[in-house]
């Protein structure tokens, strides 16, 4: 064990015990089955300094805390001291267990490709728990912070609402405006790309563009295209349009010249070249505006919502009701968002997978 | 840096867009132009006057780039700087969390970049959530920081409501710089090969020598790249965080009452101010990126 492992051990067997001594002498009651049954295993962790002690039975007791803690959480009211000594111990557990595993992987006793997934996932879990212990356990205002299991009871009370959001915002102006501004994009890179002098003029004003704070146009397209999507769809058509452009454009330039050459020798058309050479190198430059502009489309879409919209919608909902102080609903339509936006950018990388499996940096990965 | 030989076609293409913008103008306004002579009754009015009237209107549906950069004269040059009515004052409200959110962010963004490169654990639990919220629209979260924010240091700090909206801006905008910082700060320390460690392990070195000598300074083209890209995105978040508090100054909160009020000429002028902005602080990074660049030693390119 490196010397971290050793500090974090140390401070785990010592939160444990601590927290066990505290329960057993300040409560009447002993603490909770659970809790008790953690911290016995915690303080019996010591048996270490014997020698050998697995890492996974250090994982089974960070487990057996995140249990503790959550189910006994409605038992204590208020919350003992020890509960929240109980808690860093879990935590102290789980980043023991997960210090040693990422060393197991490193030096080849733990397969990677098995277990890898499992280390995000932990501080995914313990993000969760501590969020969820801390909120409960301390009385903090769900108008600050709502703990997670109220914000998913909220959206499994309000699927309704937020499917209507979700149509409005994502399937209408969201998808539209992206199909708009990415076709839009590509087809006038395909266009200005015949001629040197404006690509050499549009190039660095469209790299200059993507700094620009576009989504200040939202207010603007609202007063042009009414409440509804097309306004919003209008400006994610803005939003997407210059990153295609610019990464198109960069893409047919990616064909290198000895290619080309050899399409002369095959006496190859304009269009030839385009569509069997020069369109599948750019292949990698498109989808990377592909996949920066799924984020950018649905930012767009919300914060346009912001200037204005009927009364439905992903951007309208969190802006009325952050006013409402509902901030449970909130975080539900937060978290609907981040689950949209990782699902269109996975759909978008799993498309070039599939087309562009042949090339050196899809093969790579 | 792009040579001088584009200046020609960049001045063409923008000459061209200016053009589009005046016959736009004339395109969008004509309704409302035909609308306002059948109502004062005038009939027959010569074409050229329309297209005059049309890129003179008081409350135009695209104001006219002159219209535009009148305002934006009547607004910086002709009030003081310190007055509401002055653009110049709503900037600042803007730059100045901006400023200090990004500087937050990025120092925050590699500080965890760091801790990530030297840990194997912090990189496998973090660096998946990390690159997975790059996919997600953190700017959603701006309403809620800010309101919630404001009430928090408000109502149970007690700061006064200027300082609360400064620091609820700046949060947001350290929060949308802090993700592309620390993704382009993990690569840069990564960036050195390992004939590069290799060399400094026979040089018997520290790990703090390797972190100086090595890692960081080829971690600092990757870093100021990324330090662009945050920059933008702290305005972004700064402009949007004005919209939801009813904040009363700053550029975000400039778009929000010229939408509610109809006053387009406000809306172009607030956002042409903010792209100045964003031009100027991506410039100033720039500018940053190549003092640093000499003071190291490097050639000018």
């Amino acid at each position: 064990m490196s010397q971290l492992q050793h500090y974090l051990a140390i401070v785990a067997w010592g939160l444990s015990a601590a927290a066990l001594v505290m329960g057993w002498v300040s409560a009447d009651a002993l603490p909770p089955a659970w809790l008790f049954v953690f911290l016995l295993l915690g303080t019996a962790s010591l048996v270490r300094i014997a020698g050998w002690f697995s890492l996974w039975l250090d994982g089974i007791i960070a487990g057996a805390g995140v249990v503790a803690v959550l189910v006994s959480l409605p038992d204590l009211s208020p919350v003992p001291g020890y509960y929240w000594l109980a808690l860093l111990a879990a935590w102290a557990f789980a980043w023991l267990f997960v210090e040693r595993l990422t060393r197991a992987m490193a030096s080849g006793l733990v397969e990677p490709g098995i277990f890898g997934f499992l280390v995000p996932l932990i501080f995914g879990v313990m993000v969760l728990v501590i969020w969820e212990a801390v909120t409960r356990g301390a009385n903090v205002p769900s108008v600050i912070l709502p703990p997670p299991s109220a914000i998913w009871a909220r959206i499994a009370g309000s699927t309704s609402t937020l499917w209507a959001d979700f149509q409005q915002t994502f399937l209408k102006a969201v998808l539209i405006g992206y199909a708009l501004g990415c076709g839009l994009g590509f087809a006038v890179a395909i266009l200005i790309d015949r001629s040197p002098f404006l690509k050499r003029g549009l190039l660095p004003l469209g790299n200059f563009v993507s700094a620009l704070p576009i989504i200040g146009v939202a207010p603007i397209m609202v007063m042009w295209f009414g409440f509804d999507w097309p306004s919003k769809a209008a400006v994610v058509v803005i939003m997407t349009f210059f990153p295609m452009l610019v990464n198109t454009v960069a893409g047919l330039n990616a064909a290198g010249a000895m290619e080309r050459d050899l399409m002369r020798t095959y006496a190859a058309g304009y269009w030839q070249t385009l569509l069997k050479l020069r369109l599948p190198a750019a292949a990698p430059f498109i989808f990377n505006a592909l996949k920066i502009n799924s984020t950018l489309a649905l930012i767009g879409a919300i914060v346009a919502e912001f200037f204005g919209t009927p009364i439905v919608g992903m951007g309208f909902r969190i802006s009325t009701e952050v006013g409402r102080m509902n901030v449970d609903m909130v975080w539900a339509e937060i978290a609907v968002a981040a689950l949209a936006g990782s699902a269109f950018y996975g759909v978008v990388v799993l498309v070039e997978r599939a087309t562009t499996f042949w090339h050196p940096s899809v093969r790579s990965a | 840096m792009r040579g001088r030989s584009d200046l020609l076609p960049i001045l063409t293409v923008l000459a061209g867009l200016l053009v589009l913008w005046y016959l736009g103008a004339i395109g969008l306004n004509g309704p409302v132009q035909n609308d306002m002579y059948r109502r004062a009754d005038v009939v027959g009015v010569p074409f050229t006057q329309f297209v005059a009237d049309t890129w003179n209107q008081q409350r135009p549906v695209l104001p006219t780039p002159h219209q535009v950069f009148a305002e934006l004269w009547n607004t910086t040059a002709l009030v003081a700087p310190t007055v509401p009515r002055s653009l110049l004052f709503h900037a600042w409200v803007t730059l100045s969390a901006t400023l200090a959110g990004f500087v937050l962010g990025s120092g925050l963004g590699i500080l965890l970049a760091v801790m990530i490169v030297h840990s194997e654990a912090m990189n496998r639990s973090l660096m998946p959530w990390i690159v997975a919220s790059q996919t997600i629209p953190i700017l959603a979260l701006a309403p809620l920081i800010v309101v919630i924010g404001f009430n928090v240091f408000t109502g149970t700090f007690g700061v006064p409501t200027d300082p609360a909206r400064f620091i609820s801006k700046a949060i947001i905008s350290a929060y949308l710089s802090f993700f592309p910082v620390t993704v382009g700060m993990v690569k840069g320390l990564r960036s050195p090969e390992d004939i590069q460690l290799d060399l400094m392990r026979t040089y018997n070195a520290s790990a703090a020598q390797v972190f100086w000598k090595l890692r960081w300074p080829s971690a600092l083209p990757f870093l100021f790249t990324s330090m662009k890209v945050g920059v933008a995105a702290s305005l972004v978040g700064a402009i949007v965080g004005e919209m939801p508090t009813g904040a009363v100054s700053g550029l975000g909160a400039r778009l929000l009452n010229g939408s509610y009020y109809g006053q387009t000429t406000q809306i172009w002028s607030a956002l042409i101010m903010a792209s100045i902005l964003a031009a100027v602080l991506v410039v100033a990074v720039g500018l940053v990126e190549r003092l640093v660049y000499v003071r190291m030693g490097a050639r000018p390119a």
